[in-house]
């Protein structure tokens, strides 16, 4: 008798928690659900704007820098163009700057180094937790779209990579704001060092307020558009694509 | 609606053992049941979050290379957490961050709608907030052996929350949810370059990413207790309390001698 109405209990709570699993699965599954919660994103990114405006990101001392910078995403690149450009040292490669801009760039290490160079020790987070702090050196991406002179329906600033996902080209996005913000730079330098290729050499973006899938490495070309739509899966990005991370990466 | 529980009509007799009075207000039942499924979401969803990179660590920086003070990387094949307890079920960081990250709002709005009426209504004031005589020691003490012994309040006394619950409640209020919300703004890259007050505060966002967990930890005990006390004071009762409002007080003991 206790045996029994013991496993119904057991049956019932089963059961119940199967329901309730496979109703939140299924909900997660439903498009209008995943909209909706999607709608979360554009509120946080407004009412972050609004909230922080163009504050810089905290830069720390030397003293405070990880130990070690582990590196994640892709770590080597096969493209054999990209092997060769690496064995030679980038000597010839030029990171091309296109889009919607008045006057196309093509601009080698030599000259991206001979830029006014910002350098910062900043905390890298990524969207799985973890955090790493590092130095990077490099020009504003703000005075390299200045130089190339934008067109008045340019509203975003996309970076091309050489490394492959998936199975799928590594790209990222982000908005004038932040691409004109103090501490979005293309860093070609890090801890003091030439850029290894497992932190995106010859060079990476640094978007200090956003976390770390957005600091796109090996930036091969940069191009300026008025739209994402249109672009590889259309949502800015590669893991905003493939896995449906979210654009805005503030938080 | 706008009638005290605590304080009956001065021309009614008191309630006792056996009648049927108000006990829950609507903006406490409102807020109820949405932080019971607001916090079922951001629990399920936070612990898929904390699959990702289950590994804590104190300070600003923290990462696969440096320690932690608490790695379940080696359970259960590096998800710890298994899939009935998580949302979605299957390995997923970017649905769990879509739910936890709309259902963050929907805390935080509730939970400053909640504060706002408790404030104005003085149900803070006069149903929460411990009497001095309650924080007395003996008193704490007598109602740590009476809960130990499930002997709840009966009566008139039922009526009003017991020091116990008042201090699990404050500890929810002011405490737990408080922190909860600010670790979590504490690991958003933007909002510490906006306030980098708020991450010091934490000493370091991997510790607010500790702090975060721990807070949690902290509701699921709470959430633990407060359904065993449910249970144990009569699920049917309490239960319709929470629905309808209204709660039929526990007659009173006949003392034994």
């Amino acid at each position: 008798m206790i045996v029994s109405r013991r496993r119904l209990l057991g049956m019932g709570a089963a059961g119940a928690g199967g329901l309730l699993l496979s109703g939140c699965d299924r909900l997660n599954q439903s498009e209008a659900v995943r909209q909706g919660l999607a709608g979360a994103e554009g509120l946080t990114m407004r009412a972050q704007r609004l909230l922080v405006g163009d504050a810089l990101a905290r830069e720390f001392t030397e003293a405070e820098m990880s130990p070690d910078f582990r590196v994640n995403g892709s770590s080597r690149v096969e493209d054999s163009q990209y092997r060769r450009l690496l064995a030679s040292q980038f000597a010839g490669w030029a990171l091309q700057v296109g889009g919607l801009v008045h006057r196309p760039l093509a601009l080698g290490l030599d000259a991206l180094k001979a830029m006014p160079q910002r350098t910062q020790i900043t905390r890298h987070d990524c969207v799985e937790g973890w955090s790493a702090i590092g130095k990077w050196q490099g020009p504003q991406l703000g005075a390299i779209l200045t130089q190339a002179g934008l067109l008045p329906q340019a509203r975003y600033v996309v970076f091309h990579c050489a490394d492959v996902l998936d199975g799928k080209p590594y790209y990222e996005s982000i908005d004038l704001i932040d691409a004109f913000h103090a501490q979005t730079i293309l860093a070609w330098r890090m801890n003091d060092a030439p850029l290894s290729e497992g932190h995106g050499a010859p060079v990476r973006l640094r978007v200090e307020r956003q976390l770390g899938y957005k600091q796109a490495k090996y930036v091969m070309r940069i191009e300026v558009t008025q739209t994402l739509a249109g672009l590889y899966g259309g949502k800015g990005g590669h893991w905003e694509d493939l896995r449906g991370y979210q654009w805005y990466a503030g938080i | 609606m706008d009638s005290t529980p605590a304080s009956p009509q001065h021309t009614a007799p008191p309630p006792k053992g056996g009648d049927t009075v108000l006990r829950h207000r609507w903006p406490v039942r409102i807020w109820h049941w949405t932080n019971a499924l607001v916090m079922a979401v951001m629990l399920m969803s936070g612990l898929m979050i904390f699959n990702a990179h289950p590994r804590l660590y104190w300070g600003h920086y923290g990462a696969n290379p440096d320690p932690a003070w608490l790695d379940l990387e080696k359970v259960n094949g590096g998800i710890p957490f298994p899939g009935w307890i998580t949302l979605p079920s299957h390995y997923s960081l970017a649905d769990a961050r879509l739910w936890h990250l709309a259902f963050a709002w929907a805390l935080v709005l509730a939970f400053i709608g909640y504060l706002g009426w408790a404030l104005a209504s003085e149900h803070l004031k006069r149903n929460l907030a411990p009497q001095l005589a309650e924080l007395a020691p003996r008193h704490l003490w007598h109602d740590i052996r009476e809960h130990a012994r499930l002997r709840f309040p009966t009566g008139l006394a039922a009526l009003s929350y017991n020091v116990l619950q008042k201090l699990a409640y404050g500890a929810v209020l002011f405490v737990l949810l408080p922190g909860i919300v600010l670790t979590g703004l504490a690991m958003s890259p933007a909002i510490d370059a906006g306030f980098p007050w708020l991450v010091d505060l934490f000493a370091g966002r991997q510790s607010a990413r500790s702090l975060h967990f721990l807070c949690a930890a902290g509701l699921v005990a709470f959430l633990l207790v407060h359904l065993a006390m449910v249970l144990l004071a009569g699920p049917v009762n309490e239960l319709r309390s929470m629905l309808t409002g209204y709660y039929r007080l526990p007659p009173e003991r006949e003392e034994q001698a």
